[in-house]
């Protein structure tokens, strides 16, 4: 039982600080400007919440809101599933783990404008092996004109960044399953299917939750790949939240929108998360407060 | 006859396996492989002709990188402010994770929480703040505004994470250190620290890997003398005319780093993994 004990909010305060200072005076500032308006010169009246109006009203924010909908919830269904499977075909010991472990933790640490980089010039028709590939086997495919070819090359690109990350996060789970379940289970005779579905997946639950809170998020966030490849484009088409928020913020200054564009973001965000994360905890609730590695 | 048969049933399973891993991982190189040949290109042969790898090998891409200090330094920029981030991360994290695994406290769940919530910040929010934010305090263009900045994110992470580990270490060892005599400080970097040496070293990978391939953030909080690498890449795609063989030595460049973390931190990872909580 942790004892309680007041004094042990010293030992939190300079994190808090500093976070603090990252976050919340930032954060006041776009509250700041979501309620005002300015014609330049440093004069801004107050306004309300005008701007959450047009905001929520403007058919451009219910277009990318849609658009990263669309986006994270491909994403998921195809990374999650995927990672799984290849958690599942990792070997448990010897050098091809480290192999293993070092090849798909690379795109990880590659810089994302990097990463759209290496996709960019990988899909051109010209000079990419993919783009140039695909032309020669009779595909008429061009991500910069069309709709549906920006949208693969650039859900085929996020598999490629992320999917990693959800093996790594289930690989971790399946190690960390005592060898005695699954002599139990060969004693039982149970089926491969019957070892995935009542050992091995509600194992990997905990880690099932972050690998799917993170990849939400950052799927919901993404802003540097997109805007290296498609720039946006074609049309709109890839133009995802955090694309038209930047560009509305800096290209255009308009700064009372964007900041009512900001919260609103990240209020969806943080309730999108929010319900996740109580249903996928749900049948946890009344076993083990604990919150480590069972 | 049962025994042979599920043997060879395994041995079927286990190919399967090994033909998922490596298309997997196949699939995970083309990208990387071809980067790496076009490094090697001249700019002519790479628009001209196409072909799998250099007809003429260089390495003038690489020395036009590695000769220009206007490339280079964004390295030696990019690399700053990620140490900074992840010692200033780490530092204050220790301690913080070390209240939440031991102690209760007013407010600790509610705190705990909205820490977690800096994560769920999409950095397009924070872009225009943070940058009046540091001009106010004359931090533009400074390797500490990036790494301080970097912190929203990069501390909820650390926190997280070696909360876990320390949640594993048992709770006895605290209370017979303080019986034999230790004081805080001391029992906390003699005898703690080195026991969540291997959560240390997880979340400094994290914390590496988070502030090494952010660029929004780092790109809108420097001009000149602090501006990263990937930074400096976008620059050049731009306006110079699209030299793709020194775009591509570029970004082979930046892949180097992270390849040679991993390297190193590669048994630690999935033991890391399993023992925390990220």
């Amino acid at each position: 039982m942790k004892s309680w004990n007041n004094k042990a909010w010293f030992l939190v305060l300079p994190m808090l600080l500093l976070v603090a200072f990252s976050a919340i005076i930032p954060l006041m500032t776009v509250v700041n400007y979501s309620v005002q308006d300015s014609f330049g010169n440093n004069e801004f009246y107050w306004v309300g919440l005008e701007w959450f109006k047009e905001v929520l009203e403007s058919e451009r924010f219910h277009n990318a809101l849609m658009r990263n909908l669309l986006f994270s919830a491909i994403i998921l269904l195809i990374e999650i599933p995927l990672g799984i499977a290849i958690a599942l075909a990792m070997p448990r010991r010897g050098w091809g783990v480290s192999v293993c472990l070092v090849l798909m933790a690379l795109p990880l640490l590659i810089p994302w404008n990097v990463v759209g980089t290496i996709w960019q010039v990988f899909a051109r028709v010209d000079i990419g092996l993919l783009g140039y590939t695909l032309t020669q086997l009779g595909f008429d495919y061009n991500y910069t004109q069309d709709v549906v070819d920006a949208w693969i090359t650039l859900i085929v690109m996020d598999v490629w960044h992320w999917t990693s990350l959800v093996v790594l996060l289930c690989y971790s789970g399946l190690v960390s399953i005592p060898q005695a379940y699954y002599q139990a289970a060969r004693i039982d005779g149970a089926s491969r299917w019957a070892v995935f579905r009542y050992i091995q997946l509600p194992k990997m639950r905990r880690v099932l939750v972050i690998a799917v809170l993170l990849r939400f998020m950052d799927s919901f966030m993404i802003y540097t790949e997109p805007f290296v490849v498609t720039g946006g484009g074609p049309g709109n088409a890839t133009t995802f939240l955090s694309i038209d928020l930047v560009q509305m913020a800096i290209g255009q200054f308009d700064l009372g929108p964007a900041a009512a564009m900001s919260l609103i973001y990240f209020l969806i965000i943080l309730l999108v998360s929010w319900v996740f994360y109580t249903v996928m905890t749900q049948q946890d609730a009344d076993s083990a407060p604990g919150r480590g590695q069972s | 006859m049962m025994n042979l048969l599920s043997t060879r049933h395994a041995a079927r399973q286990r190919s399967y396996a090994w033909m998922v891993l490596v298309a997997y991982i196949l699939f995970l190189m083309l990208p990387l492989y071809w980067l790496l040949m076009m490094s090697f290109k001249t700019n002519q042969e790479i628009l001209s002709t196409f072909s799998l790898w250099p007809q003429e090998f260089t390495l003038q891409n690489y020395v036009t990188i590695l000769s220009d200090s206007s490339w280079y330094s964004g390295y030696i920029n990019s690399m700053m402010y990620v140490v900074m981030n992840t010692l200033i991360s780490l530092v204050v994290a220790l301690p913080a994770a070390y209240a939440f695994s031991r102690y209760r406290f007013l407010g600790d769940k509610h705190l705990f929480f909205w820490l977690l919530t800096n994560r769920m910040a999409p950095p397009a929010v924070f872009v225009l703040p943070f940058f009046q934010l540091y001009s106010a305090f004359g931090l533009i263009d400074t390797h500490i505004a990036v790494a301080l900045a970097h912190c929203l994110f990069n501390v909820p992470l650390a926190v997280w994470i070696l909360e876990g580990f320390m949640s594993s270490v048992p709770r006895e060892i605290d209370e017979t250190a303080y019986i034999d005599g230790y004081s805080f400080p001391r029992f906390f970097t003699k005898i703690f620290t080195p026991l969540i040496a291997p959560g240390i070293g997880v979340a400094a990978f994290f914390c590496f890997m988070f502030s090494w391939v952010e660029l929004l953030i780092a790109r809108t909080l420097t001009v000149t003398d602090a501006k990263p690498i990937s930074a400096i890449m976008t620059r050049t795609v731009s306006a110079s005319g699209l030299d793709w063989g020194v775009l591509a030595a570029a970004g082979m460049l930046t892949v180097i780093p992270g390849a040679l973390v991993i390297y190193f931190v590669r048994n630690h990872i999935a033991k890391g993994f399993a023992l925390g909580r990220v």
